[in-house]
């Protein structure tokens, strides 16, 4: 009973790990998360390497063009590239 | 003999963010680093010709920007219309300490720093230029715009569990592809 309410399996665990790296992942989700991390190496390893690479992410401040933004500068380009055909 | 050909048509998937980041750590200005970038791919078309395929096409594209960034600071400067001198002395008593002059400043350690961050920068683009297309969308969205779940979902016209399995294979690839290229 007390496994069961518990247990989640490992792919669920990623899954889990991948939105708490975003803040989603809710805090029943969390528990459920810690208490596979505390037996299992496969999802210590996951989260572990999960983090390292969020914690890269932070520091290289990353920057990108809005979804938009880059739409925009695509249609630009086609228009070019027909008027230089 | 050409070693590599260029792909206008591909450019803003494969580049546009790529060469947005490199900018932007360089002009301090989102606005300015868009209209550069678009600049660039522009020239890029009219110079085609010239093109001999000995770099790479990402190469080539850089140096074009490279080229757009410093006549961006050259306007900046003819603007201003004089030379501008900065003195080390951070006030008027501390004038002569000459010893401590040789002591490396905050803003030196800073500019390493920085230096660091976008060579890291550089390496995560590279490794994000090999995901697919979509999941490269999806991840950029989600991770460095930081958008909601439901955004995206509704831009693309996803599910979220599909969003979480993108993201999922995003990141496993990402880790894997900067474990040999950065972590190593």
């Amino acid at each position: 009973m007390f496994k069961n309410l518990f247990y989640i399996s490992k792919e669920e665990a990623y899954l889990i790990c991948d939105k708490s790296q975003y803040c989603d992942a809710t805090l029943w989700e969390k528990i459920k998360l810690n208490f596979r991390y505390i037996w299992c190496r496969a999802t210590r390893n996951y989260v572990k390497r999960n983090r390292k690479l969020t914690k890269a992410i932070k520091t290289s401040k990353l920057e990108c063009l809005e979804y938009a933004e880059r739409k925009l500068i695509e249609e630009r380009l086609n228009d070019q590239l027909k008027n230089q055909m | 003999m050409q070693d590599h050909q260029l792909n206008p048509k591909k450019w803003i998937d494969l580049y546009s963010d790529y060469l947005f980041n490199y900018t932007i750590t360089r002009v301090n200005d989102r606005e300015i680093s868009k209209d550069l970038v678009q600049d660039t791919f522009f020239a890029g078309l009219k110079s085609m010709k010239n093109y001999k395929g000995e770099a790479s096409e990402r190469t080539w594209l850089i140096s074009i920007l490279k080229r757009k960034i410093i006549d961006h600071y050259r306007k900046i400067n003819s603007k201003k219309g004089k030379a501008e001198v900065r003195m080390t002395y951070i006030s008027d008593d501390q004038e002569g300490d000459w010893l401590e002059e040789r002591v490396e400043d905050e803003s030196y350690l800073n500019a390493q720093e920085n230096l660091e961050n976008s060579e890291l920068g550089n390496a995560i683009y590279e490794c994000i230029s090999k995901l697919s297309d979509k999941q490269a969308t999806v991840f950029k969205m989600k991770t460095i715009l930081g958008y909601e779940t439901e955004t995206i979902c509704n831009e693309l016209d996803i599910t979220a569990s599909n969003l979480w399995v993108i993201i999922h294979r995003a990141r496993l690839q990402l880790a894997e592809c900067l474990e040999k290229n950065w972590f190593k």
